[in-house]
C-alpha cells in the first residue's frame, strides 16, 4: 500500500470515527443503515463482483440471518452476539444446500432461480411455518447485543460502531481474499469460465464457496440489523431489496471494494438527502441510476489490477474477441 | 368435475395474462439479451391509461361502441399510448447504454422501472383504483353445471388472437424474419442489410402495446389495479418466459399458460398461501433438469 493510499485510508477512518459525535442521532442512524448496506454490498460483491454470478435473491440470505437471530433470541433467549456466528453459519448452510443443485446454471437462468429462491424464502416467512416466523407481522422483542456485565449496545452510536467495525473487519478480510489464490480463481472464472476449468480450477467448488461466503456475510448483516430494529418482518427482505443490492455492486464497479462503499452510500444516503422532494425522490433516484449507467457504465470506481481495468464482461470490445 | 374445469378456465385466464406480458420480455431478451425490468411497469401503466379512458370516456364509449366495443377501443387506446412510452423508454434509458454491455443495462432497466412506477404513483396516487363497474361486461354463463363469465371467454379468445397475430408476424412476414435474424446474430444480420434500429423500434412498440392490452384486461377481470402490480405480474411473467425457454415466443406463451394453471390448481388443491412458493419451486425444478426451459433449444457452449 502506497503512502498516499494509506493517508486516504486513515483520513476515511478518522471521518467515520468522528462522524457520529458531530451529527444528530437521526444521522447516526442513517450512518448505521449505510453500514448495513455496505456489509450487504460486500457480501453480494463476492458472488456478483468477484465471480460474476447473477444473484438477484441475496435478500433471502440476509433474511435467514435476521430470522435465525430473531427466533433463537426470542424463543430460547440466546444472546445476540452468540448468535452472530450462528446466523452466519445458518445462512451459509442454507446457501450451500439450495445452491448446490443450481450452481451449474449460467447467466440469466441462475439469475431467475435466485429470484425464485429469494421469493420462496420471503413467502415462507409470511406463511409462518411451524408458528416460528410470526407471519406478515414478523418477530418482535429481540434483546440488545451485550458483552455480559453492564455494557449493552443500545444507543444509535454504539450500533453505528458495531456495524462499521464489522464492515472494516470484512474489508480487511476481503482484500486479503482478493489477493489470494481463491480471489484469483474467482476472477478467472468471471472472465472466462471455460478457460478457468481448462486450467484446473474447480469451477463448481469456487462458485459454491463464493455463495457460501457471501451468504455468511449477509447473515451477519441480518443479525445486526435485527438486533438494532428489535424486530424482523418479511417486508424487509423483498425482491426489491435484492435489486438494490445488485445496484450497489454495479453502481460502484464490479469487484471493487471502494466501489461497494460508494454504491451503498448512494443507495442509503440519496433518499435521505432528497427527503424534501418527498414523492419525487424515488423518481429522481431512478433517473440518476439511468444517468450513472450512461456516463459510468463500469461503475463509479472500477477495480484495477496491475493497471488494467477489470471486468471485461463490461467492455464493449469483448464481442470483437469472441 | 365441473369445479376442476372452472379452475382450469381460471388458470388459463391468468395464464394468458402472464403469457401476453411474457411475450414482451421474450422479444426484448431475444434480440437485445436484456431483461427489460420496466416491462412490468409498462403493463401497469397501460392498465392505468385504460382506467382513465374508461372513467372519462364512459358516456361516449357506452353510447358509441357498447360495452364490448368499448373494451376493445380502450385496449387499442392504451396500446397506442404505451407503444409511444415504450419508444421513449428505449430512447432514454436503453439506447445510450447498449454499447456498454449487458450489466449496466440491467441497472438502467431497474432505474426505468422505478421511474415508471413512481410516475404512476404521482399521477394516479398510491391507493388502489377501481375500474368503473358500469363499464365492465358482466355476463355469467352456466354450461353443463360449469360457471364461468363471458369476460373470461372473451379474454381467452382475445389473447389467443393476439398471440396468433404476433406469431404470424414473427414467423411469416419478412419483417419477422429480420427480427429472428437479429436475435440469432445481430452483427451478421446487420451485414445482410437488416436495419437493427427498425427491429428495436418494432419490439419496443409491440411488446408494451401487448402489455397495455393485457393491463386493460387485468383491470376488467380483477376490477382493481395498483401502482405496484407491475412488479408482481412482471416477476411472474418473467418466470413464464424462462419456463418456456427465453427468447422463444410460443414457449413464453405456453410458459404463461402452464404457470397460470399451476398457480390456480396449487391454490385450489394444495394451499392458497403457498401457491407462489409452489410456482417458484416448479420453476427451479424445471431449470435444474431442463436448464434452457421447457421448450428451449440446446445451446452449445461457445469458447
Amino acid at each position: 500500500m502506497g503512502t498516499s493510499r494509506r493517508r486516504i485510508v486513515f483520513l476515511l477512518l478518522a471521518v467515520f470515527a468522528v462522524y457520529p459525535f458531530i451529527v444528530s442521532n437521526y444521522f447516526v442512524d442513517v450512518g448505521f443503515y449505510f453500514g448495513v448496506y455496505a456489509l450487504l454490498g460486500l457480501s453480494l460483491n463476492i458472488v456478483l463482483g468477484e465471480v460474476g454470478l447473477f444473484d438477484l435473491g441475496h435478500a433471502g440470505f440476509y433474511a435467514i440471518g435476521a430470522y435465525v437471530t430473531a427466533i433463537l433470541n426470542t424463543k430460547l433467549g440466546i444472546p445476540i452476539l452468540v448468535l452472530l456466528p450462528v446466523s452466519a453459519l445458518a445462512a451459509a448452510l442454507f446457501a450451500y444446500i439450495v445452491c448446490s443443485p443450481i450452481i451449474h446454471l449460467r447467466g440469466d437462468y441462475l439469475c431467475i432461480v435466485t429470484i425464485g429462491l429469494g421469493e420462496i424464502v420471503r413467502l415462507a416467512l409470511i406463511n409462518n411455518p411451524f408458528d416460528l416466523t410470526g407471519g406478515p407481522n414478523g418477530v418482535f422483542g429481540l434483546d440488545y447485543p451485550t458483552f455480559g456485565g453492564p455494557f449493552v449496545i443500545d444507543t444509535s452510536m454504539e450500533f453505528y460502531f458495531l456495524i462499521w467495525i464489522m464492515v472494516a473487519l470484512s474489508i480487511v478480510g476481503l482484500i486479503r481474499l482478493q489477493e489470494s489464490r481463491i480471489g484469483r480463481a474467482w476472477n478467472c472464472i468471471r472472465e472466462d469460465e471455460i478457460a478457468a476449468g481448462a486450467n484446473g480450477i474447480n469451477v463448481r467448488y469456487y462458485k459454491l464457496l463464493a455463495f457460501v461466503l457471501g451468504a455468511a456475510l449477509a447473515g451477519v448483516a441480518g443479525n445486526i440489523y435485527a438486533s438494532k430494529l428489535m424486530c424482523v418482518s418479511p417486508e424487509s427482505f423483498t425482491f426489491w431489496e435484492s435489486c438494490l443490492l445488485f445496484c450497489i455492486v454495479l453502481i460502484g464497479g464490479m469487484g471493487s471494494i471502494p466501489g461497494v462503499l460508494i454504491g451503498a452510500a448512494f443507495i442509503s444516503l440519496f433518499p435521505e438527502i432528497f427527503r424534501p422532494f418527498a414523492m419525487y425522490r424515488m423518481l429522481v433516484f431512478g433517473m440518476v441510476m439511468i444517468l450513472m449507467m450512461m456516463y459510468r457504465p463500469g461503475g463509479v470506481w472500477p477495480r484495477k489490477r496491475g493497471g488494467i481495468e477489470f471486468g471485461s464482461i463490461l467492455s464493449p470490445t469483448r464481442k470483437a474477441h469472441e | 368435475m365441473g369445479v376442476v374445469f372452472e379452475q382450469l378456465i381460471n388458470g388459463l385466464t391468468i395464464g394468458s395474462f402472464y403469457g401476453l406480458i411474457a411475450l414482451g420480455y421474450s422479444m426484448v431478451y431475444g434480440v437485445l439479451k436484456l431483461i427489460n425490468f420496466a416491462h412490468g411497469d409498462m403493463f401497469a401503466l397501460g392498465s392505468y391509461v385504460g382506467y382513465t379512458v374508461l372513467v372519462f370516456g364512459s358516456a361516449l364509449l357506452a353510447s358509441h361502441f357498447g360495452l364490448w366495443g368499448g373494451m376493445i377501443v380502450v385496449m387499442i387506446i392504451a396500446a397506442i399510448c404505451l407503444a409511444v412510452v415504450g419508444i421513449v423508454v428505449e430512447r432514454a434509458a436503453y439506447r445510450p447504454i447498449y454499447p456498454a454491455g449487458r450489466l449496466p443495462a440491467v441497472v438502467s432497466a431497474l432505474g426505468a422501472s422505478i421511474v415508471l412506477q413512481n410516475l404512476i404513483m404521482i399521477f394516479w396516487g398510491p391507493r388502489y383504483q377501481a375500474y368503473p363497474a358500469a363499464m365492465i361486461p358482466n355476463v355469467h354463463l352456466h354450461i353443463w353445471g360449469i360457471h364461468i363469465t363471458l369476460l373470461q371467454v372473451v379474454i381467452l379468445l382475445l389473447s389467443f388472437l393476439l398471440m396468433t397475430i404476433l406469431y404470424w408476424i414473427i414467423q411469416r412476414t419478412t419483417f419477422g424474419a429480420a427480427i429472428r435474424a437479429s436475435a440469432l446474430d445481430r452483427d451478421t444480420a446487420a451485414l445482410m442489410g437488416i436495419n437493427f434500429n427498425k427491429v428495436i423500434f418494432f419490439i419496443f412498440t409491440l411488446g408494451p402495446a401487448l402489455g397495455a392490452m393485457t393491463g386493460v384486461m387485468v383491470g376488467m377481470y380483477y376490477r382493481q389495479i395498483s401502482f405496484t402490480m407491475g412488479w408482481n405480474y412482471g416477476l411472474k411473467a418473467f418466470t413464464a418466459t424462462i419456463l418456456g425457454g427465453i427468447g422463444n415466443l410460443p414457449g413464453a406463451m405456453f410458459g404463461g399458460l402452464i404457470l397460470g394453471v399451476l398457480e390456480m390448481f396449487g391454490a385450489a388443491y394444495i394451499s392458497a398461501a403457498w401457491k407462489d412458493v409452489f410456482v417458484f419451486l416448479i420453476l427451479i425444478l424445471v431449470l435444474i433438469f431442463r436448464p434452457t426451459g421447457l421448450f428451449g433449444e440446446k445451446i452449445a457452449e461457445k469458447v
